[in-house]
């Protein structure tokens, strides 16, 4: 393991003759492959760019984990290729027909139209105790989101959290919106960790965090 | 908004909290253990309980499912998962995609003729029966009193039988408006969060559907239902007219008359904003939402500074090019 920080099926290989973040599946939205594995590019995915930017994200490949925000797909089929059960909530219906076909050739990849604000319309569907609960929701109050869904979290599991400022005051300065947001996620979550991922994604502030 | 409360109230309608594969709703194929019963109806019933449960809180459904012989393991229950899930994702999908925006001026007009028609029925059967009892009402709710009735002669029972038509028919327009409520967020997330789905439903038939709203200037939008002032105007007879029908919006009916012509540019702005990413995008864009009440604030707080035009502070950092002049 070259990487200590990467979970397993997720590597660094030379695609294209660059050194870059690559799963093994089937290809989503033309990403470039070589020999099977799929370029990861952060700039396109929040995840992985707090992959790229080395934040402990606890995943190790093969955990199940609740996705919230899966629009086209791009994040989660990556997420499928290295973890176990992976579910993928999105909300409007026009990028859930991409994600279908993102999740078509991927068998433990389950996408649900529903409205990550309300568990309540899926948490007959999501499994509890999931390993981690990855978030990249584009709504006010993405904190709040992210506590409601505490529920599906195992003890010891792990949020990754992608904050985005301007979703939640476009006038207030990032760093108070992000205290704001952690703030409320300390209602239900210990903070592990936090970097901004303005190198690959402008005023978003990624999370890692664990159940109380 | 959004943010507010979506909680308790969001499906306390549905069962008390059985796994997917538990408790299939009442309108799907019964019992799913039948041996008998092909795959793909299972499905049909597995996909249906994707999509209409709900539960409090999760559980291990894996083993919920292996236990109560739903699947023999927790492979097969996945398989099983993926194909309910994959056949509710896909009919949710093609169901909310297809309330398009022929159909909502459909009903927006229905609704429309129902009401107008609803009035004036309403109007002659109370016309008529106050000629025939005493204590009659007006309007649709004296036609309602007047419906109840007990008819006792054959020129009675003409003038309830009418009243009854008109009951029925403002019945029919609730429906039609409780239909636009349904259908107006999936046709038009953006500019419904904004408008309401009734105003939402009133701009896109104007503009003759959600395509030809969102390539519309903002300036048009402002007067669209005002083209009567609008022809007035550009025949030199009137002054240009500030606003159509968006004047029914709370952010500019509720802005003193002095501001309502910034107020009502601001939100025609922001409304093409929405129109174009629900025709183009088709996401919810919590941005212009943002933007809008920010602006609208900013012209709204002129009324504090005092009577002076021009208070506007310069200080909003973002109003989309919705100038003031």
């Amino acid at each position: 393991m070259s990487d200590p920080a990467l979970p397993d099926g997720v590597e660094r290989r030379e695609v294209n003759g660059e050194e870059r973040l690559a799963t093994r599946g089937e290809p989503v939205y033309g990403e470039p492959t070589a020999d099977g594995w799929r370029a990861w590019d952060p700039e396109r995915s929040k995840l992985g760019g707090m992959l790229e930017l080395g934040l402990e994200t606890g995943l190790t490949g093969g955990e199940t984990v609740l996705y919230l925000g899966a629009a086209s797909g791009t994040t989660v089929s990556h997420v499928a290729d290295f973890a176990g059960p992976t579910y993928a909530v999105e909300f409007a219906p026009r990028p859930a027909r991409d994600l279908l076909d993102a999740a078509e050739p991927r068998d433990r990849l389950f996408p649900l139209l529903k409205d990550a604000r309300k568990p309540d319309t899926y948490a007959h569907v999501v499994e509890a105790d999931v390993d981690a609960v990855v978030q990249d929701v584009a709504t006010r109050g993405q904190a709040d989101v992210a506590v409601r869904n505490a529920e599906f979290l195992t003890e010891d599991g792990r949020l990754l959290l992608a904050i985005k400022a301007r979703s939640e005051d476009v006038t207030a300065a990032p760093e108070a919106v992000f205290e704001g947001a952690l703030d409320r996620l300390r209602d239900a979550y210990e903070i592990l960790e936090t970097r901004r991922l303005d190198r690959f994604h402008e005023d978003h502030l990624g999370v890692v965090a664990t159940p109380k | 908004m959004s943010d507010t409360d979506a909680g308790p109230d969001a499906s306390a309608a549905s069962d008390g909290g059985g796994g997917w594969f538990e408790a299939p709703p009442a309108d799907a194929t019964g019992d799913i253990d039948s041996e008998t019963e092909s795959d793909d109806a299972a499905t049909a019933a597995a996909a249906a309980g994707v999509r209409g449960g709900s539960a409090a809180a999760p559980a291990d459904w894996p083993a919920r499912a292996v236990e109560s012989g739903f699947a023999d393991d927790a492979d097969e229950y996945y398989d099983r998962l993926k194909a309910a899930t994959t056949r509710a994702t896909r009919e949710a999908v093609r169901e909310r995609e297809r309330a398009d925006d022929a159909q909502l001026i459909h009903a927006v007009r229905a609704m429309d003729d129902a009401e107008r028609v609803a009035n004036e029925l309403a109007e002659r059967a109370v016309e008529w029966a106050g000629s025939l009892f005493d204590d009659v009402g007006s309007g649709v709710d004296g036609a309602r009193e007047i419906a109840a009735r007990e008819p006792e002669n054959g020129v009675e029972r003409r003038a309830v039988s009418l009243a009854q038509r008109a009951a029925e028919l403002d019945d029919e327009r609730a429906e039609l408006a409780e239909t636009i409520g349904r259908i107006a967020p999936a046709v038009a997330p953006n500019l419904t969060e904004m408008a309401g789905p009734e105003l939402a439903a009133r701009l896109i038939a104007l503009a003759g559907g959600l395509e030809s709203l969102a390539k519309k200037p903002s300036g048009t939008v402002q007067v669209l239902g005002a083209e009567d002032a609008l022809f007035a105007h550009l025949s030199g007879r009137a002054p240009s007219p500030k606003h159509g029908i968006i004047y029914t919006h709370e952010f500019v009916r509720g802005t003193r008359p002095a501001d309502r012509g910034s107020a009502a540019r601001a939100l025609a702005g922001k409304l093409t904003l929405a129109a174009r990413a629900d025709h183009y995008a088709g996401e919810r864009r919590a941005q212009l939402h943002d933007d809008l009440r920010e602006r609208m604030a900013t012209i709204r707080a002129r009324a504090d500074d005092g009577p002076s035009e021009g208070g506007d502070s310069g200080g909003a950092a973002s109003d989309g090019g919705v100038d003031d002049e």
